[in-house]
C-alpha cells in the first residue's frame, strides 16, 4: 500500500465500512465509549441512525428489520449498561437465527480489566448467545473485522455477531481499505447437499403412502419459498409450517394443513402422528413442535434438510440427513424427483388426503361467534380480511401470538415476525418499528397483549421521531393470558400473579406519546374501528381491544403429550 | 463411553473459553482438557476427554465444529491412538522411606527431578491408568502435592490431523 494514502481515524473507518457494506440504517443509543463514532455519524449522510429509547429496543428493531428484509440488522451501543441492555435482544435473535451485527463500545484498551467506569466484559457476557463475537485490538484490524462480522452473521445458519470496539481504537488512525472477500479457514458453511443423499431422499419421498412436509424458519432464512412451493406442488403432498416457518408456503393453498405443534391444527398434528415419510426442511424439532419425543411420528421415516449439521439428529434420529443450503438442496431434490423412474403413489395419496380431510372436518379453530364480548380470534380474523393478508404482522408472546399465528393466513415469507425461540415479551413493538422502517409503504401491525406491550413501550417515542406509523392491536384481556391459561389447566385456576391490575389508560397513553389511541369494547365495533385505524397512514394508532378474559388457545398439546393427544376447545370436544 | 477429542483452533484470546463455555452451557462433561500452540503459532491444539452416549458424543462433535474459531475436530478414540499424561508429584522421603520411594519411581519409570532432605519431586508420564496405579502404590500419607496435565493424544500411523 502506498504511504501517501490518507489515514482515517477508527471512527471514520467504522462509518466508511458500514457504508461499503451497504448498511443504510443503524439502530443505536450513544454513550461515552462510542462518542467518537457518534461524532462521525453527525458528519455524514450515508448511514441513517435511528435513536431508540432503550438498547433492547434497538436489537428488536434491528431484528424486525432483518426478518422483514433478509438483510442484516445493525445496532450500535455504548459499553457497560449499553451492551448489557442488549442481551435479551441478542438472545432473541440467536434463538431464531436472525442475522444481527451489534457494535458495542468498550472502555479504552489500557483500562480493560480494571473495573473502569462503564466497563462490562461484553465478549464474555454475550458469548453464549451469539454466533460469534470479536474484540478489536488494533485499528488496522477494524475494517476486516467488520467485514468478517457481516459475513459470519449472514452466511450458513445466520445469527447475531457482536463486535466490541475499545474507545482508543476509534481515535487511532490507519489507512482504510474494505476487503471485498472473506477467507476464514475455521468457518466454511456447506452449501451443496450430498448428491447420494439427495437421491436416497428422492426415492424415499416417492415411496411414501402418507407423506408429510414439515418446514421451519430455515426456509424463510434461506429464501427458499419459491423452491419449497414448487417441490410441494409437484408432489401434491400435505405441508405444515412451524410457528417460525409461517409464510414460507402460502397458507391459503389447499395443500397447507396449518401450523403444527403445541397450538397447531388438529389435521397438522394428526398428520404428523400418522405419516409414514416425514420431510423436515429448515426446521429443528423444537420441543414445542414435537411434543413428547417418545410419541413423535411413530410410524415414520424421516428426511431432514438443514444447513446446520448440529440440528440434525439432535432431538430425533433421522433416516436421511442432508446438510446444505435449503434452497440449493430443494433445487437438487426437485431435479432428482423429476429424473426418477418413480412417481408419487396417486392411489395412496388419495386415501391419505381423504383421511386428512376427515380431520379437517373437526374444524379445530372454530370459536364461539358472539356479539356480547370481543373474541380475540375475531379481531385477528377481521384484521386478516381488512389487510387482505398482506400486512407485516409482528407479535409479542402469549395467547395473542398464537391467535395471530392461527388466524392470520400468511401467503408470503417475512410477513410474520415473532420471537418463537426465546419467546421474548417486549419484542413486538420495536420489531414492528424496524419492519416499518424497511417497508414504509406497507401496513405494519403489532399484535400484542397488555402485559407484553409495556415491556418495550418506550419505543413509541422512536416511532414518532422517525415517523414510523405502525398499528398496534392490543388484545387486552387484563391477564397475562397464556400464564392464566396454564394456571387454569394445570394449577386448578389459582391465578397467581397473572392478573394485570393498575393498567394504564391506553388511549391517553398513546396520546401522551403523540399518537392516536382507540378504545374498543363492543364486538360490533371491531370491524369499523379496524377500518378506521388501517386507513390512517401517517400516525401510529394504538387500538386497545377489551377482549374476553376467559378465552383460551386451542387446540393444545400439554407438555409430555404426543401429537395425537390434543385438547380441543370444549365445544369441539363435545361435538 | 469415554472419548478423546482433538481440536485445532485459532490461537486467539477467548477461543478456549468458547470451547469450555459450550460444554458448560450444554451440560456436557469435561474430564480433562489440555491446550497449547502448535508449530504454527496461530493454531492451538486442544485435547479434551469427555464421556457420553454415542448420540451425545455426536452432538458434542457437531457443536464444537460449529464454533467459528474451531478449525478441525477429530474423535481420536475412534481409531488406534496414543494418550499420554504428565504428572509431577512431590513426596515425603525420609529415612527408610527414602529408598522405598526411589524403588517405586524406578519400577514406574519416573524420574526424580528435585531433591531436598525431606522430599523428592518426581516426573512421570504415561496413560492415566499408569499414573493412577503409581499413586495407588504409594502410602497416601507421604503424598504432599500432585499436578497432572490432563491427557494429550495423537493417532497412530501415517496420517496426521
Ligand atoms: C420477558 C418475558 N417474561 C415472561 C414471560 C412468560 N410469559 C409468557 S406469555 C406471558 C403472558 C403474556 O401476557 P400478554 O402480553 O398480556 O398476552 P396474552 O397471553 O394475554 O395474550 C408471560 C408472562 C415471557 N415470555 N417473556
Amino acid at each position: 500500500m502506498s504511504k501517501t494514502k490518507k489515514k482515517l481515524r477508527g471512527a471514520e473507518i467504522f462509518i466508511r465500512a458500514l457504508a461499503d457494506e451497504g448498511v443504510e440504517h443503524i439502530f443505536g443509543y450513544p454513550g461515552g465509549a462510542v462518542l467518537h463514532i457518534y461524532d462521525e455519524l453527525y458528519k455524514q449522510t450515508d448511514v441513517e441512525h435511528i435513536l431508540v429509547r432503550h438498547e433492547q429496543g434497538a436489537c428488536h428493531a434491528a431484528d424486525g428489520y432483518a426478518r422483514s428484509t433478509g438483510k442484516p440488522g445493525v445496532v450500535l451501543v455504548t459499553s457497560g449498561p449499553g451492551i448489557t441492555n442488549c442481551i435479551t435482544g441478542i438472545a432473541t435473535a440467536y434463538m431464531d437465527s436472525i442475522p444481527l451485527v451489534v457494535f458495542s463500545g468498550q472502555v479504552p484498551t489500557h483500562l480493560i480489566g480494571n473495573d473502569a467506569f462503564q466497563e462490562a466484559d461484553a465478549i464474555g457476557i454475550t458469548r453464549p448467545c451469539v454466533k460469534h463475537n470479536f474484540l478489536v485490538k488494533d485499528v488496522r484490524d477494524l475494517a476486516a473485522t467488520i467485514k468478517r462480522a457481516f459475513f459470519v452473521a449472514t452466511s450458513g445458519r445466520p445469527g447475531p455477531v457482536v463486535v466490541d470496539i475499545p474507545k482508543d481504537i476509534t481515535a487511532d488512525s490507519c489507512e482504510y481499505a474494505y476487503p471485498d472477500k472473506v477467507e476464514m479457514r475455521s468457518y466454511k458453511p456447506v452449501v451443496k447437499g450430498h448428491p447420494g443423499q439427495i437421491k436416497r431422499a428422492a426415492e424415499l419421498i416417492l415411496s411414501a403412502h402418507r407423506p408429510m412436509i414439515y418446514t421451519g424458519g430455515g426456509v424463510i432464512l434461506g429464501e427458499a419459498s419459491k423452491e419449497l412451493t414448487e417441490f410441494t406442488q409437484m408432489l401434491g403432498y400435505p405441508i405444515t409450517n412451524t410457528l417460525m416457518g409461517l409464510g414460507a408456503y402460502p397458507a391459503t393453498d389447499k395443500q397447507f394443513v396449518g401450523m403444527l405443534g403445541m397450538h397447531g391444527t388438529y389435521e397438522a398434528n394428526m398428520g404428523m402422528h400418522h405419516c409414514d415419510v416425514l420431510i423436515a426442511i429448515g426446521a429443528r424439532f423444537d420441543d414445542r413442535v414435537t411434543g413428547d419425543l417418545e410419541k413423535f411420528c411413530p410410524e415414520s421415516k424421516i428426511i431432514h434438510i438443514d444447513v446446520d449439521p448440529s440440528s440434525i439428529s439432535k432431538n430425533v434420529p433421522v433416516d436421511v440427513p442432508i446438510v446444505g443450503d435449503v434452497k440449493s438442496v430443494l433445487n437438487d431434490l426437485v431435479a432428482a424427483i423429476k429424473a426418477s423412474k418413480n412417481k408419487p403413489n396417486a392411489g395412496a395419496l388419495k386415501t391419505w388426503w381423504k383421511q386428512i380431510d376427515e380431520w379437517k372436518k373437526i374444524d379445530c379453530l372454530r370459536y364461539e361467534k358472539t356479539d356480547k364480548v370481543i373474541k380475540p380470534q375475531f379481531v385477528i380474523e377481521k384484521l386478516y380480511e381488512l389487510t387482505r393478508g398482506d400486512a407485516f404482522v409482528s407479535s409479542d408472546v402469549g395467547q395473542h401470538q398464537m391467535w395471530a399465528a392461527q388466524y392470520y393466513k400468511f401467503d408470503k415469507p417475512r410477513r410474520w415476525i415473532n420471537s418463537g425461540g426465546l419467546g421474548t415479551m417486549g419484542f413486538g413493538l420495536p420489531a414492528a418499528m424496524g419492519a416499518k422502517l424497511a417497508h414504509r409503504d406497507a401496513t405494519v401491525v403489532c399484535v400484542t397483549g397488555e402485559a407484553s406491550l409495556v415491556m418495550c413501550l418506550q419505543e413509541l417515542s422512536t416511532c414518532l421521531q422517525y415517523d414510523l406509523p405502525v398499528v398496534i392491536v392490543n388484545l387486552n384481556n387484563r391477564y397475562m393470558g397464556m400464564v392464566r391459561q396454564w394456571q387454569e389447566f394445570f394449577y386448578d385456576s389459582r391465578y397467581s400473579h397473572s392478573y394485570m391490575d393498575a393498567l394504564p389508560d391506553f388511549v391517553k397513553l398513546a396520546e401522551a406519546y403523540g399518537h392516536i389511541g382507540m378504545h374498543i369494547e363492543k364486538a360490533t365495533d371491531v370491524e369499523s374501528a379496524l377500518k378506521e385505524a388501517l386507513a390512517i397512514k401517517d400516525r401510529v394508532v394504538l387500538m386497545d381491544f377489551i377482549t374476553d378474559q376467559t378465552e383460551n388457545v386451542y387446540p393444545m398439546i400439554a407438555s409430555g403429550k404426543g401429537h395425537n393427544e390434543m385438547h380441543l376447545a370444549p365445544q369441539r370436544e363435545l361435538a | 463411553m469415554r472419548h478423546i477429542l482433538s481440536l485445532l483452533l485459532e490461537n486467539e484470546a477467548g477461543a478456549l473459553s468458547r470451547v469450555a463455555g459450550l460444554f458448560s452451557a450444554r451440560a456436557y462433561n469435561i474430564e480433562s482438557l489440555t491446550v497449547a500452540p502448535t508449530e504454527d503459532p496461530t493454531v492451538s491444539r486442544l485435547t479434551l476427554v469427555t464421556s457420553g452416549s454415542d448420540e451425545i458424543i455426536e452432538q458434542i462433535t457437531k457443536q464444537v465444529n460449529k464454533l467459528v474459531d474451531v478449525i478441525k475436530v477429530v474423535d481420536i478414540s475412534e481409531s488406534a491412538h496414543i494418550e499420554r499424561e504428565l504428572m509431577l508429584i512431590k513426596l515425603e522421603a525420609r529415612g527408610a522411606g527414602r529408598e522405598e520411594v526411589k524403588r517405586m519411581v524406578e519400577i514406574f519409570r519416573g524420574r526424580i527431578i528435585d531433591v531436598t532432605e525431606k522430599t523428592y519431586t518426581i516426573e512421570m508420564t504415561g496413560d492415566g491408568e499408569k499414573l493412577d496405579a503409581f499413586i495407588g502404590a504409594l502410602d497416601s500419607r507421604i503424598i504432599l502435592e500432585v499436578v497432572r496435565s490432563g491427557v494429550s493424544g495423537i493417532t497412530r500411523g501415517d496420517k496426521a490431523m
